[in-house]
């Protein structure tokens, strides 16, 4: 088979999916897709969050496995049983999420799992040897002896990258390699990108940098929503066409609540400057400025690291800010603890629900009323019956789907999980509510369930900021739209504007 | 992807009867039916084993165990550890010793003899400091708890041995013309026929029942420990939580120390070594996870009265001491197995 594959043509097909669908507890990640990689080319995978590009891309890589649907390589039909078993077959990956050891160094990262054995144990002068030539081919002057964690996150890209360039692969899959390099960095991978295509090895690329990655790819592959909705080679397509093709047509996810007018500024932050909570020595939110009227909905959108989770986390009191202010209704609550905040009427509903959201030992209920413990405790002891009135009225105003309040949180689907953080939130009668990409994870039936919650909390008052990394989810119900990008305001629209715009001001789609 | 998978170990099954009704409901209580077994078991094997009198001295014995093993219930809960337990015991039971041996104050040329009210309070507001102690160094400046207590545990026996130079307070009962027995009431007397110790540990566990079921605190304390990010930013002060329930358990550790200096009329350095393991394990076969977040009170007293029920019995039965550690483990190892049974998935904390 290896003679056949190396005297083919440069174009011809590889690797292909059929058809392939991917389920996670019933929630379709991918519906059938279908898709070609040619040798010695570059193949381009462009969709929104959660549109499925890297579901779509462990399954290519082995480490998991479709529901339905084939793998096709070199013609023959085939099961990848583990990440090592497609790695034997030439296929690697390149992670989005870094999967380095932070506490070994760059040489054993790269060899981990492989090492090169000598008759003394580990033979680690051949190793260093390689790597030096592996970063080398990348220009990047990083000693292999260093320490993963005392890189900083460019660094740590380049390093896997040079792991998935140190097995001779014959399809590199590159899931964001970019997204923490600097443009000259960019320039280097792509020059290995062009050697490495012209030795007749294919390359997968996934990336949210389109117009980087249209500087590189032969062919583009557009994904909405698990389905495949666009496929074409490079020379029929422009930004507009990707940009077309991955937002798709609006669905109805509300519009902005009208017949009303807005009341004073609740919420006011004043030249807020937040540090990379990491450790990265740069600021995450740069001297930003923003107000938000009662009853004013406003969009906070961005690509990921633009610093809209930690300006919202600031202004909840879980990060500190070095300096500005943060004003609740025309007081300065920046030395106030998150419990103060809350009951001051500043509620957030954190991104990642799993790890900030809900206490999973506990149930529905207690989940539901756990912000709001002041409300029904009398004295030392709680009062079990104004907390059942209180869970039962949360269940109700965000229309939880659940067998009763005393069932395990895990017991409920991702969209009413989301909507128990949400009541939870709300139920500490908040007057400003900060929601965190209110949408991630959940499907559309409950996305458009949560915005019509959020439109009613509004037009009753409540001032409303959320965030999205989705464009459509700009145009719902949104009154005001804000771009942030490297921890600034980089433009601010109202709703009439379009998602084109809203992509370039967010660095997306520069010359758009 | 989001991972809400195999969270659902009991909802489909639950309208299929019989069996697994049964298999389930033996998992549930497993600590409670352990309990039975153990009574009829030894009850079959010795003619003494079930009599009120026996049943008495082996909840006495269970008392000092199931004192600590409340204090080490709400630190795990928390999702910590307390090693210090054990030695938190043997300090404060060899102050309390000191304390009734008279405190000479040099300069005054006096000798003090506190009353028996006045040692029990000194001593539980040590246990108290040293509990802070753990908690702040835990809470505040975030060393893991399991070093922290290693370290308290190593002082505050190392201070009991300073104190007493390796030897033990013998006489604990006070003088008359002093005005400071009564010590001894602890560890003899009976209120009903009941050991003052025991009554001591079901008030104790009533008490921490109704904190951890009805009181915000309690709620905080399962929150805390589930989930410490969703808890903290649901306005939950995680940080005063955690102090308070070391502070707890140092509380509950003098207790135990007076309580076990009494019954022994003796008050030792060496005293509790250990103790902290049979805390733990008490909890463990009571079901709470170690993880956090999950265990009650009830569970955890059933745990100490299956660890002190069986020994006790192997004793009874004139069976090696050196037996009664296997079996001991061997129940742990068998509870902990449960508990993965049980928790499935739910158990590990994304």
């Amino acid at each position: 088979m290896s003679d056949a594959a190396i005297s083919r043509p440069a174009g011809e097909v590889v690797l292909a999916a059929r058809n392939i669908a991917k389920s996670y507890n019933g929630v379709k990640a991918l519906k059938g897709v279908n898709f070609d990689i040619h040798r010695g080319q570059v193949t381009t995978l462009f969709g929104e969050n959660g549109a499925g590009k890297s579901t779509l891309m462990k399954i290519l890589s082995g480490i998991v496995q479709p529901t339905s649907g084939e793998v096709i390589l070199d013609g023959q039909p085939i099961v990848f049983s583990s990440s090592t078993d497609a790695r034997n077959h030439g296929i690697s990956i390149i992670h989005q999420e870094l999967s380095l050891a932070p506490n070994l160094s760059v040489r054993d990262n790269i060899f981990m799992g492989r090492e090169i054995n000598g008759p003394t144990g580990v033979n680690y002068a051949e190793e260093e040897r390689q790597v030096r030539e592996l970063l080398a081919e990348l220009e990047e002057d990083i000693d292999p002896l260093t320490p993963v964690e005392e890189l900083r996150l460019g660094q740590q890209q380049i390093v896997e990258i040079a792991r998935a360039l140190s097995v001779d692969s014959r399809i590199l899959i590159m899931d964001e390699p970019t997204s923490a390099l600097s443009a000259t960095e960019v320039e280097v991978l792509f020059n290995v990108i062009r050697d490495l295509t012209a030795k007749g090895v294919s390359i997968v690329y996934i990336s949210h940098h389109l117009e980087e990655a249209l500087q590189i790819t032969d062919h583009a592959v557009v994904l909405r929503d698990g389905n495949m909705t666009a496929y074409a080679p490079r020379a029929d397509i422009d930004l507009e066409w990707i940009v077309r093709n991955m937002v798709g047509e609006n669905y109805d996810l509300g519009n902005p609540p009208t017949g009303y007018d807005f009341g004073p500024v609740m919420l006011s932050v004043r030249d807020l400057t937040v540090p990379d909570p990491a450790g990265g020595g740069y600021n995450v939110v740069d001297r930003m400025s923003l107000d938000v009227r009662a009853g004013e909905i406003v969009c906070i959108y961005g690509l990921m690291g633009a610093g809209r989770s930690e300006l919202l986390e600031t202004v909840a009191g879980k990060l500190s800010a070095t300096s500005g202010e943060i004003v609740l209704e025309g007081k300065e609550i920046s030395h106030l603890a998150i419990g103060e905040r809350i009951a001051r009427g500043l509620a957030l509903v954190p991104e990642d629900r799993q790890r900030y959201g809900l206490v999973q030992t506990m149930s529905v209920g207690q989940n539901l009323s756990l912000a709001s413990i002041r409300e029904f405790a009398r004295g030392v002891f709680t009062s079990l019956k104004l907390e059942r009135a209180l869970i039962q009225k949360s269940i109700r105003d965000v229309t939880v789907k659940t067998d009763g309040p005393d069932v395990p949180i895990g017991s409920l689907s991702g969209g009413n999980q989301q909507k128990v953080v949400i009541g939870k939130m709300l139920a500490t009668d908040p007057k400003v509510i900060l929601l965190d990409e209110p949408s991630r994870g959940i499907d559309i039936g409950a996305k458009a369930e949560v915005f019509r919650i959020l439109a009613a909390h509004a037009a009753a008052g409540r001032a409303v900021v959320y965030t999205t990394s989705e464009v459509n989810e700009c145009l719902s119900i949104a009154h005001r739209i804000i771009i942030m990008r490297r921890g600034r305001i980089s433009a601010e629209f109202t709703s009439d504007i379009t998602k084109e715009k809203i992509m370039a001001a967010s660095g997306e789609a520069v010359a758009a | 992807m989001t991972q809400t998978s195999a969270n659902r170990l009991t909802s489909p099954a639950s309208a299929v009867k019989g069996t697994t009704g049964i298999i389930k409901l033996l998992l549930k209580g497993r600590a409670f039916f352990a309990l039975i077994a153990i009574i009829v078991v030894f009850s079959f094997l010795s003619p003494n084993y079930l009599t009120v009198s026996n049943l008495l001295i082996m909840s006495s014995h269970v008392a000092i165990y199931g004192i600590l093993a409340i204090g080490m219930l709400v630190v795990i809960l928390s999702g910590g550890i307390d090693l210090s337990v054990g030695s938190i015991l043997a300090l404060c039971g060899v102050v309390a010793g000191a304390l009734m041996q008279g405190v000479e104050l040099k300069p005054l040329g006096v000798i003090l003899f506190p009353p028996v009210w006045a040692v029990v309070v000194l001593t539980c507001s040590l246990g108290a400091a040293l509990g802070a102690l753990n908690g702040i160094l835990i809470a505040w400046f975030r060393v893991p708890a399991f070093v922290t207590t290693l370290g308290v545990m190593y002082m505050a026996r190392g201070i009991a041995l300073l104190m007493t130079n390796g030897l033990t307070y013998n006489n604990l009962a006070g003088r008359p013309e002093l005005g400071n027995t009564g010590f001894d009431w602890l560890g003899f007397n009976r209120l009903f026929g009941v050991p003052i110790s025991v009554v001591v540990l079901a008030v104790l566990a009533v008490l921490t029942g109704l904190m951890l079921s009805r009181s915000s605190f309690g709620r905080w304390l399962y929150a805390s420990g589930g989930n410490e990010n969703a808890a903290d930013l649901s306005g939950v002060p995680v940080k005063r939580v955690k102090i308070t329930v070391y502070t707890l358990s140092g509380i509950l550790s003098a207790i135990a120390g007076l309580v076990l200096s009494s019954q022994l009329t003796s008050a030792g350095p060496t005293a509790g070594t250990t103790y902290e393991l049979t805390a733990i394990a008490a909890v463990v076969i009571g079901g709470a996870a170690l993880t956090g977040g999950r265990g009650t009170v009830r569970g955890t007293m059933l745990g100490a009265f299956v660890i002190g029920f069986l020994s006790d019995g192997l004793v009874i039965i004139g069976v090696s001491s050196y037996w009664q550690t296997v079996f001991t483990g061997a129940v742990i190892v068998l509870a902990v197995l449960m508990n993965t049974i049980q928790y499935g998935a739910r158990g590990v904390r994304p």
